[in-house]
């Protein structure tokens, strides 16, 4: 095959695809290869980013929106203010229990790839279907009749998430105990209130 | 076009190495990147195949998955700094108390 048969065949898709995914990949590394978790975070939003170009190639242009508005735009801002917050600085484990395990991972990551990739092989090449799916409005008819109740579940979710976060996160301080016991006080007060007293204690000498 | 194996490849490399990260990572805030970092394998495997086989209902998938990963990242950050202001520390080996 010489050099212009070569040419003629690779298409505009492939070299884009194979740039992203090589991206993709170092970026990945990168976030498991770092021991400074802002680099990790870094480098994560290069891959979530990659990864919306991704799904562009593949004809989901609403799938890449939200990847990088709420993945690369809200989670990962989430990320980096607890790194901020925390500010931890980089320390070497007391205890090191795990000295060993690292080494494992080599050829567990060389195990697992070559399993996934025989599972890859089973399964067939679908040619690509003639209308890609990916539109805004293919996607709201979908959610909103036949996956009203897992998209209403997930709503659920994230109210329970948002109160659960709020009570984990909560700092419990002096004041914050008081104020409860002010409060459970005067909802256990059997005595009257005073001011009442007063009114009482008027009407009665009115009435002497 | 790009094969729909191309996509399934970069997905599995993705993931094993999401894996990898659990295993090596000792700070609780990067295993929680090589969470999220699975999770977005995953969505590239339903977009891939949402988009080969003609149906939405995988990027709809996608949907949920991500909102799940919003859900989850918020109570786990605010775990991990409930867990950093009791034992100052964000190494998940030293959180050990139910450990026998």
């Amino acid at each position: 095959m010489d050099v212009n048969t070569l040419l003629n065949t690779i298409e505009i898709s492939h070299i884009l695809f194979l740039g992203f995914a090589a991206l993709c990949v170092v970026a990945a590394f990168n976030v498991i290869l770092q021991h400074n978790p802002i680099y990790s975070a870094l480098a994560l939003i290069i891959v979530l980013c990659t990864l919306a170009a991704l799904f562009v190639t593949l004809y989901a242009p609403f799938i890449a929106a939200i990847q990088v508005l709420v993945y690369a735009g809200a989670i990962m801002v989430l990320f980096i203010f607890v790194i901020m917050l925390l500010n931890v600085r980089e320390e070497e484990s007391k205890t090191d229990q795990q000295k060993y395990l690292k080494y494992l991972a080599v050829p567990f990551f060389l195990a697992m790839l070559g399993e996934v990739f025989a599972v890859i092989k089973t399964v067939g090449a679908p040619p690509a279907s003639a209308n890609p799916p990916g539109t805004v409005e293919s996607i709201a008819n979908g959610m909103f009749t036949n996956y009203v109740l897992p998209f209403e579940a997930a709503s659920v979710l994230i109210l329970m998430a948002i109160v659960g976060s709020m009570l984990l996160a909560r700092r419990e301080s002096a004041a914050d105990t008081n104020l409860i016991e002010d409060a459970l006080n005067a909802a256990n007060r059997s005595t009257p209130m005073p001011a009442i007293e007063t009114v009482r204690e008027i009407e009665e000498e009115v009435a002497a | 076009m790009v094969p729909l194996s191309w996509y399934l490849a970069l997905s599995a490399v993705l993931f094993t190495i999401g894996v990898v990260g659990v295993i090596i990572q000792r700070n609780i805030i990067s295993l929680f990147m090589c969470i999220e970092l699975m999770l977005n394998a995953v969505n590239l495997t339903l977009v891939a195949f949402s988009r080969f086989l003609g149906d939405v209902t995988g990027q709809l998938f996608v949907f949920i998955v991500m909102t799940v990963a919003a859900a989850e990242a918020a109570v786990g950050l605010a775990i991990i700094i409930s867990l950093f202001r009791s034992r100052e520390t964000i190494n998940v080996d030293e959180a050990d108390l139910l450990r026998l």
